[in-house]
């Protein structure tokens, strides 16, 4: 952050750079979800189905966010009578914090990111589970029994399924030789394919097995179709969230499509080459700009994947849910480890 | 600090309701969950009051009665062509089908037969009931086992249904179009072309379904094996229609009711069955009877006798005295009435058996031991209307 | 030589397909030279009502019209009614005798006919069950009211309602029915 202000020849206070980095994690967060929001659940959801979406809200309902935002703020602060009201409380924020945390590793341009971390990808996966904490208070403080079964749904699913995520990311590090988000980004870039190096060495290619892991433990991850029997809209009412009106709830809401931004945004980091272009200079600094849309195209599309799977399948029974994930995924991400281990070491 | 009175009150009832919950969980019934009147899952108004232990079910009872009307004791004080409007009600979804056991039995009583042309309309309408019925609930069955498209998919097509079913009767929910006697109207130029054209659209969606749905491992995993209903206990519970034929056994009302009324009879269709007994089984059934349902349909449409509409009854119809059941293979299953007439222009007493009604009384034996997941699977396949279980 | 079983492309595989191909035809709806351009508008299945809005079929109950010359208040539409939603009210009159020498007759005059829409059950019994024609049903539905009061349609305003009543349509071939005429 300081080598990008000092490009731009101007010096901030440490507490200007702190309001800007706190500005910059707010649009990083708020942009992602908005736009995932309008693009997929308003609009790819509705074409899979036959129909437009909201049309009314602005130009083909692209203000409909905004209006949705506006109703639930103004919304009555419900509390149930027994639900314990601090604890109540704090649960939307402490999922909401786990979002900001993750974007903290990712970055958006050679100088534009927010802390440039050593163990990059180890503190991301460490601080996504901070959420499965928020989603548990949330289902037990409510003193609603649907809550309850939604929460240790939720903290049964989430935890099992950290391990095929952890083992899938553990595929690209061998690769990279890094755990940090920056120098994966650059080991893609400067790769090279059986010598071809046009454009770079998208870890896709090679560990298209941990993409996928990845893709599938994001799924769960997110608490999205088809792993969402924590949410389990036909059976919980909403699960975890039953209770939550107004504000909570979008805080809640939102921290779900931010997450899917910005898990969207590490799996793009991993795999797709992050924020570089192949063939563009990494240290530019045009990129510093250029990056983050480029990461956000790339976001789009793990998104897009991600979304598509979510309004297609039915649900998984919990069960279902656990074996795939000890049965299958994490002895599929141990064998892409070896195999990555036995190629490296063979290339 | 002091405390106030309002705290002191929510700290007693916080304790007393965390008492409560822990003297469900300690004790060897389970925690008691209410899949109360209001909840997703439920068609409409059903109360399933389930012990759980963990996610598994230990005891389940259903509770119906918080949808019931009177349609028995409203029928007792109107005339036959109101009471047949208020029969559209009962299975609503299936709108036609629920006014043709009452009008056949009402026939019976009056020995009139309605000419042949009626007829075959009358069974025309009756399979599209059961066609728009019957896609609703593959569209439902992805949405309660959370798939979010099929639903969409079954109400687009199932809108045509609706579109031709109004260009005749005039109503797209509660046609009130079969009369004692014959049908209150004839077709529309160009309806039967419009029909077959809406017939060849759903056997489309089946297909769409079929891929999106039955074919899916997700879905199959979710419902082989689950809610096995054997046959003998089927049948003693006193389960009809698809739910029944999903466990192998053969009977189906259109061919083996004696129901002279309808014209099933005179075309060429199959009985489908499966022998599994569990979710699957009931869903595969039911989407392979509206496949045979647009078949029946287009080829009733094919062969459509000329002639009149209705037969001859006089102006105001008052029925001779006498009793009279007729049960007909409705969408939901076996449909019956049961009208007693003193020669009134109404019915003196009328006695509905509705098939949803039996339906629902196996789930306290199904649900036992099933994971809580499964108690929706097995309410989606089973397949109930509230307005037919409640009446 | 052994024989490996076709290749089936697993359930989940095709399921997405459907789903993207949905969207694909909502989005690209168009055919021959206007394929690629986007118009998801026509592809949709929906009518985005209240500015487009579906014409329902001639037959559809909407409401119902009221031809005030032909009814004689023999008061059967409100006996028939299953929810008694149909208040009439009338006095006998003396109308002059049809040929001159005759003496004079009497009829009955109707004073009130109202409808309540917020009890009718939209079923017909009444139009059907009319012998003078003076009830037809209309496919217009778009009459809602802010107050309940106002759904009570007095004598007027059925009236009016019979501007929109559409001829009776043609039957199919091979019905021995007689298209019957809108008395206008």
């Amino acid at each position: 952050m300081t080598a990008a202000v000092g490009t731009l020849a101007i010096e901030l206070a440490y507490w200007q750079q702190t309001a800007l980095r706190t500005v910059g994690v707010l649009v990083a967060v708020l942009i992602p979800a908005g736009t995932l929001v309008y693009v997929f659940l308003f609009k790819m959801m509705s074409f899979m189905q036959s129909r437009l979406g909201p049309m009314e809200a602005g130009p083909y309902g692209s203000m409909q966010l905004l209006a949705e935002v506006g109703k639930w703020i103004q919304k009555e602060d419900i509390i149930p009578w027994r639900a314990d009201h601090r604890l109540f409380a704090l649960a939307p924020y402490v999922v909401v914090t786990s979002v900001f945390l993750i974007l903290l590793a990712v970055p958006f341009g050679p100088d534009a990111w927010f802390a440039d971390l050593d163990v990059g990808i180890f503190w991301v996966l460490a601080v996504s589970s901070i959420s499965v904490l928020g989603i548990l208070i949330a289902g037990w403080a409510s003193a609603n029994k649907y809550s309850l079964l939604g929460g240790l749904r939720a903290a049964g699913q989430l935890i099992a399924y950290e391990l095929p995520m952890v083992l899938a990311v553990v595929g690209v590090v061998i690769q990279a030789g890094t755990l940090n988000l920056q120098g994966i980004v650059a080991a893609q870039h400067s790769g090279e394919i059986f010598g071809f190096g046009g454009i770079g060495n998208p870890f896709i290619l090679t560990q298209i097995i941990g993409f996928f892991i990845f893709l599938v433990a994001t799924q769960a991850e997110l608490t999205q179709a088809p792993f969402d029997m924590p949410i389990a809209e036909s059976e919980l009412v909403s699960g975890y969230m039953t209770e939550y009106s107004g504000m909570r709830f979008l805080l809640f809401f939102i921290a779900e499509f931010a997450s899917a931004g910005a898990f969207a945004a590490v799996a793009a980091t991993l795999f797709l080459g992050g924020w570089a272009l192949p063939g563009v200079d990494l240290d530019a600094d045009y990129m510093n700009v250029v990056g983050p849309l480029v990461l956000l195209t790339k976001m789009m599309l793990v998104a897009f994947l991600v979304f598509w799977a979510r309004f297609t399948y039915p649900r998984f029974r919990e069960d279902q849910l656990q074996q795939l994930a000890w049965k299958i995924l994490i002895p599929l991400s141990l064998v892409n480890i070896l195999a990555t281990m036995a190629l490296k070491v063979m290339f | 600090m002091t405390v106030t009175e309002r705290q002191q009150r929510a700290y007693v009832d916080a304790q007393a309701a965390d008492a409560r919950v822990n003297v469900e969980l300690e004790t060897d019934e389970g925690m008691t969950l209410n899949i109360g009147p209001q909840h997703p899952a439920t068609h409409g108004t059903l109360r399933v009051v389930a012990k759980l232990d963990g996610e598994q079910v230990v005891w389940a009872d259903v509770v119906p009665g918080y949808m019931h009307r009177g349609y028995e004791k409203l029928a007792e004080v109107r005339t036959f062509p109101q009471v047949t409007t208020l029969v559209n009600r009962i299975d609503w979804l299936g709108s036609f089908a629920n006014e043709v056991p009452f009008i056949l039995a009402a026939e019976q009583l009056m020995e009139v037969e309605a000419p042949a042309r009626a007829r075959h309309i009358r069974t025309i309408l009756f399979e599209m009931a059961r066609v728009a019925n019957i896609v609703l609930f593959l569209g439902d069955l992805g949405a309660q086992l959370g798939a979010v498209t099929p639903v969409f998919y079954a109400f687009r097509d199932r809108e045509h249904v609706l579109d031709q079913i109004e260009a005749v009767t005039g109503g797209r929910f509660h046609p009130n179009f079969d009369r004692i006697g014959g049908l209150k109207d004839d077709l529309p130029k160009g309806w039967i072309a419009d029909t077959k054209a809406v017939m060849e659209r759903i056997r489309a969606f089946c297909h769409q379904v079929e891929e999106l749905l039955f074919g899916n491992e997700i879905f199959e995993a979710r419902t082989r094996g689950v809610g096995v209903v054997p046959a003998e206990v089927g049948l003693s519970y006193g389960l009809s229609g698809a739910s029944i034929r999903g466990s192998g056994v053969d009977w189906d009302l259109r061919r083996d009711g004696g129901v002279t009324g309808l014209a099933h009879g005179d075309v060429d269709w199959k009985v489908w069955t499966h022998p599994d007994g569990d979710s699957f089984a009931r869903c595969w059934v039911r989407l392979q009877e509206t496949r045979e349902a647009t078949k029946i349909v287009d080829q009733l449409c094919d062969g459509l006798p000329g002639g009149p509409i209705m037969a001859k009854v006089p102006r105001i119809i008052k029925v001779p005295e006498g009793e009279a059941y007729v049960e007909t293979e409705n969408p939901l299953g076996a449909m019956g009435y049961y009208v007693v007439s003193r020669g009134d222009l109404g019915p003196f007493r009328v006695k509905i058996r509705s098939a949803s009604f039996s339906n629902v009384s196996i789930l306290p034996w199904l649900l036992r031991g099933v994971y809580m997941p499964d108690i929706i699977t097995i309410l989606a396949s089973m397949y109930f209307i509230l307005g037919d279980i409640d009446r | 030589m052994v024989k490996f079983p076709a290749p089936k492309t697993p359930g989940l595989v095709k399921g997405l397909g459907v789903t993207l191909k949905t969207m694909m035809k909502t989005t690209f709806p168009s055919r021959g030279m206007k394929t690629l351009i986007p118009a998801p508008s026509i592809g949709a299945a929906t009518v985005q009502y209240p500015h487009e809005k579906e014409m329902p079929a001639p037959r559809s109950r909407g409401v119902i019209a009221l031809k005030e010359e032909n009814c004689t208040v023999c008061m059967l539409c409100a006996r028939s009614c299953p929810d008694w939603c149909i208040y009439i009210e009338g006095h006998k009159d003396t109308a002059p005798p049809r040929r001159p020498g005759g003496k004079p007759r009497q009829v009955n005059k109707l004073d009130r006919f109202d409808i309540d829409y917020a009890l009718c059950m939209y079923c017909g019994i009444c139009v059907e069950v009319c012998p003078f024609d003076a009830l037809f049903w209309s496919p217009e539905y778009e009459y809602s009211e802010l107050r309940l009061a106002d759904l009570l349609h007095d004598k007027e305003r059925l009236g009016e309602w019979m501007q929109t009543v559409p001829d009776f349509e043609a039957y199919e071939a091979g019905s021995e029915q007689k298209v019957r005429k809108v008395p206008r």
